[in-house]
């Protein structure tokens, strides 16, 4: 899906736990995240330490797609 | 008219049915009764089969008009050989067209018409290189022949050996036939079980011996990427994810795998989600975390407060999942289209996309 | 370590006053048998016991794990001592779903030819527990319930004369030098709840990867608490006979100098799945194979973590050969694996789990029907209004067993 959002002009920032997965398929800004059943969260960790990681997961993913690329990248 | 015998339509360029070579190209498809030039190879090489009547068009007529030139093929075959006439075609066999480009593509997209338009088969023969096979060869059965006229002997043969199978129903596959493959997986039942397919296929490998794996990797189609947002601050951003992260209840249906569909869901007033408010139908991870904290797949609380500070200029207030669990990427790409075609539409500029 | 393997052939099955063999008929005692169950575990609340028979119009629903029936008549750690098998029948347990994805067995018609179990006597433990037990209780309560049963019908067979009695020996020093030293690696799905697999009693998501003794193996010490779909879950029935193992031991010595066995997980996370790999590698490394032969289990992120193993072990200079199931839509006509490596030259097919079949109506269903829509593999519709069935092979159990149990593969045309 991502490839097609890029395919069609929007800039899309792949969040994914599986990067060489995402690769496969093709995304070019991949992000590279915590597990796969909660890519975005840890559970073992607090819920204030749980979101602040959250946080920066997605704001790295903003910075990649403010990012001039050529090719495939992992951010 | 012989009875019992396949009535085969033939179709061939204007050089082959002997009209004439490149001054000739521009003619348009006409029909010629019985067989000519190598139809009469065809005819001759089995007594199954008759060949009612001839197409022939022109290279360039085809080439510059293709759909024009294949419905006019068509009509002409509608004309002379009508569905419940006595000439009724049974089977339409293209060519060889060897290595032609105009050619090769006439005969290809004659094939897919024919076959779309009155549901019998067809069967064309083209080098395995020829530029119309990695268009056509998923929809049109193609059988192989050589780059050029040298190996017409043995297209012929192909083309009647592969045409009449497909008129009898018999199965045709490339492990068995002269055809190129369609690029379509299918399932069969093996002699021997995996593992023992296994141990052979290994003990090949470490004698150095010849071995032809079950699966060969594929190429990648790759897109060059998306010139990046210049003012997030000013930007629209929307969130999709494969996730599974649907509103509670999962509205739509969508299956916890080989997913047929995705939602589209508002979070229009909504500061985050909630175990009351979403849940994951995913089938591919243990739900137990995202149920109990859905953001944990769908960030909508960090994108709530990264749009007050004014890091992002809005985020879409609507979202798409769907579950990327044994889905396949044909469906997945479909999905990508369609989310993109409307976000698009209403003027979003980036897109974060969450998997788990 | 000795390990003496008596096998006895059951020809039928039905119920009966009590559990035992006579001849080669195996009757059940249907009520001391949900009694024995019902009794084990105070987190269940209520045991349906039926029996299904080869060819016979019975549909299985919602199956989550199938165990050969088997009993320790001497020893009592996994690969050691005595083991009397029950072949033929296998206990199969089943019930309100715990999660989305668990299967269909048929007993005849076209979904027959695509499991292994439709050709054994079936003993289903429907199982409910109380309200309120959670997911994770859920599944733990019906493992041990179709464990115990197994268990539990094989001893009452104990004194049953065999068919035949095998000595399982495994000696790596005995072996012709010129023979080809091969290794198996055997990957054990670990993703909690529902994703899961017991190495000894214990959750693969720690412990591994380790080497293990592959007698041990066979004999009871991987137990499956997966639900995954279906169609490539190792159930813990191919565990018991994992097709790998059991013609490795058979050919060494013979064809090849079996080196061992080397169990690796699938973690959910990236590092982890770096690290695993590499351990199993290393562990591989030390048996000093030529080749290594690869087993998956699940799909999609699991296909990561095979191209991972297999980069590993061909730059090692060990030659592989893997064994997949193919997820290629049902038109056949999309990309097959999640993830691949130029090393991944020599794969072995165990069929497209996406081509769609329509299973007819059986004259009798176990398990819980409503659940089937929810079944991976299974859509909203595929229950039409005759009690016909559509759906993927994913949905049937063992369909496409990444062991490379059977026979089914996929191909191009």
């Amino acid at each position: 899906m991502v490839k097609e959002f890029e395919r069609a002009g929007i800039a899309a920032a792949h969040i994914c736990s599986i990067v060489p997965i995402s690769k496969t398929v093709g995304a070019n800004r991949i992000i590279p995240s915590i597990a796969i059943p909660h890519p975005l969260g840890d559970p073992a960790k607090s819920p204030a330490e749980e979101k602040a990681l959250r946080r920066r997961l997605v704001e790295r993913a903003l910075e990649a797609l403010e990012t001039d690329i050529s090719e495939q990248r992992v951010f | 008219m012989a009875t019992g015998r396949i009535r085969v339509v033939h179709y061939l360029n204007q050089f082959f049915a002997g009209v004439g070579g490149e001054e000739a190209a521009g003619m348009k498809p006409e029909w010629r009764p019985g067989a000519q030039g190598p139809g009469r190879l065809i005819e001759s090489s089995s007594d199954a089969l008759e060949i009612v009547g001839t197409l022939v068009a022109g290279d360039n007529y085809m080439a510059e008009r293709l759909s024009d030139g294949v419905a006019q093929a068509l009509a002409l075959i509608g004309e002379h050989a009508a569905e419940g006439s006595p000439l009724a075609p049974d089977l339409l066999i293209a060519g060889p067209a060897f290595n032609a480009g105009r050619y090769g593509l006439a005969c290809a997209a004659l094939c897919q018409a024919f076959e779309r338009s009155l549901d019998k088969p067809a069967v064309t023969a083209l080098y395995p290189e020829a530029p119309a096979v990695a268009g056509y060869r998923r929809e049109v059965m193609i059988v192989r022949a050589a780059d050029s006229v040298l190996g017409m002997n043995d297209a012929i043969a192909a083309l009647v050996s592969v045409g009449l199978k497909r008129v009898r129903g018999a199965p045709v596959s490339a492990a068995t036939d002269p055809i190129i493959s369609r690029g379509i997986r299918q399932n069969y039942f093996a002699e021997a079980p995996g593992a023992e397919r296994a141990l052979e296929m290994l003990l090949d490998k470490l004698a150095g011996e010849a071995y032809e794996t079950e699966y060969a990797m594929p190429e990648f189609d790759r897109v060059a990427p998306a010139p990046p947002v210049r003012n997030l601050a000013e930007a629209t951003v929307a969130v999709v994810t494969s996730g599974g992260i649907v509103p509670r209840g999962n509205p739509d249906h969508i299956e916890a795998a080989s997913a047929s569909r995705y939602g589209e869901y508002s979070i229009e007033g909504l500061d985050r989600l909630t175990p009351e408010s979403h849940q994951s139908v995913h089938g591919g991870y243990d739900p137990t975390y995202a149920n109990a904290d859905p953001n944990r797949v769908m960030p909508l609380d960090v994108l709530r407060e990264l749009e007050r500070e004014g890091r992002i200029g809005r985020l879409h207030d609507r979202y798409f999942a769907t579950v990327g669990n044994a889905t396949p990427v044909e469906r997945a790409v479909r999905f990508g289209e369609e989310i993109a075609a409307m976000l698009v539409n209403v003027g979003v500029h980036a897109v974060i996309c969450t998997s788990t | 370590m000795t390990l003496a393997i008596r096998r006895k052939r059951v020809g039928s099955l039905g119920p009966g006053a009590a559990t035992a063999l006579a001849g080669d008929r195996l009757t059940i005692d249907i009520d001391a048998l949900q009694a024995f169950v019902a009794g084990r575990d105070e987190r269940i609340e209520a045991v349906h016991v039926h029996i299904a028979a080869p060819g016979e119009s019975v549909r299985i629903l919602c199956a989550k794990d199938v165990i050969e029936p088997r009993v320790k008549l001497a020893g009592d750690s996994p690969g050691e001592g005595t083991t009397l098998i029950l072949d033929g029948v296998a206990v199969v347990t089943t019930g309100p779903i715990v999660g989305f994805q668990e299967g269909v067995i048929d007993m005849t018609g076209p979904g027959a030819d695509y499991s292994p179990f439709s050709s054994l006597g079936l003993v289903v433990i429907e199982i409910e527990v109380r309200a309120g037990t959670p997911p994770h209780e859920h599944e733990a309560a019906v493992r041990a319930a179709g464990l115990d049963a197994a268990g539990h019908i094989a001893a009452q067979c104990a004194d049953v004369v065999p068919d035949r009695t095998d000595d399982l020996a495994w000696n790596e020093t005995d072996v012709d030098a010129a023979l080809p030293r091969v290794a198996y690696v055997d990957m054990l799905l670990s993703q909690g709840l529902l994703h899961d697999t017991y190495v000894l009693g214990r959750s693969a998501i720690e412990g591994l990867p380790r080497s293990l003794d592959p007698r041990v193996a066979i004999d009871g010490g991987i137990v499956s608490g997966n639900c995954v779909s279906a169609c490539d879950k190792t159930t813990t029935w191919h565990h018991q006979n994992n097709p790998v193992i059991t013609r490795l031991l058979d050919g060494h010595g013979k064809r090849w100098n079996f080196v061992g066995l080397v169990l690796t997980n699938v973690p959910t996370r990236l590092a982890e799945k770096q690290r695993s790999a590499e351990r199993a590698v290393a562990l591989v490394r030390e048996l000093a194979p030529a080749g290594a032969l690869v087993s998956k289990e699940g799909f999609g992120n699991p296909d990561a973590d095979l191209m991972m193993l297999l980069r590993g072990l061909e730059s090692a200079g060990i030659r592989t050969v893997a064994i997949t199931d193919e997820y290629a839509g049902p038109d056949g006509d999309s990309q097959s694996l999640a993830d691949t490596a130029p090393e991944a030259d020599a794969l072995i097919s165990v069929g497209n789990a996406n081509a769609k079949l329509r299973l007819p109506p059986m004259d009798r269903v176990i398990g819980p029907l409503p659940d089937v829509a929810r079944l991976a593999g299974g859509y909203p519709h595929s229950l039409g209004d005759d009690g016909s069935l559509e759906v993927e092979l994913q949905a049937i159990v063992g369909a496409t067993n990444q062991l490379g149990f059977s026979s089914l593969s996929c191909r191009e045309i």
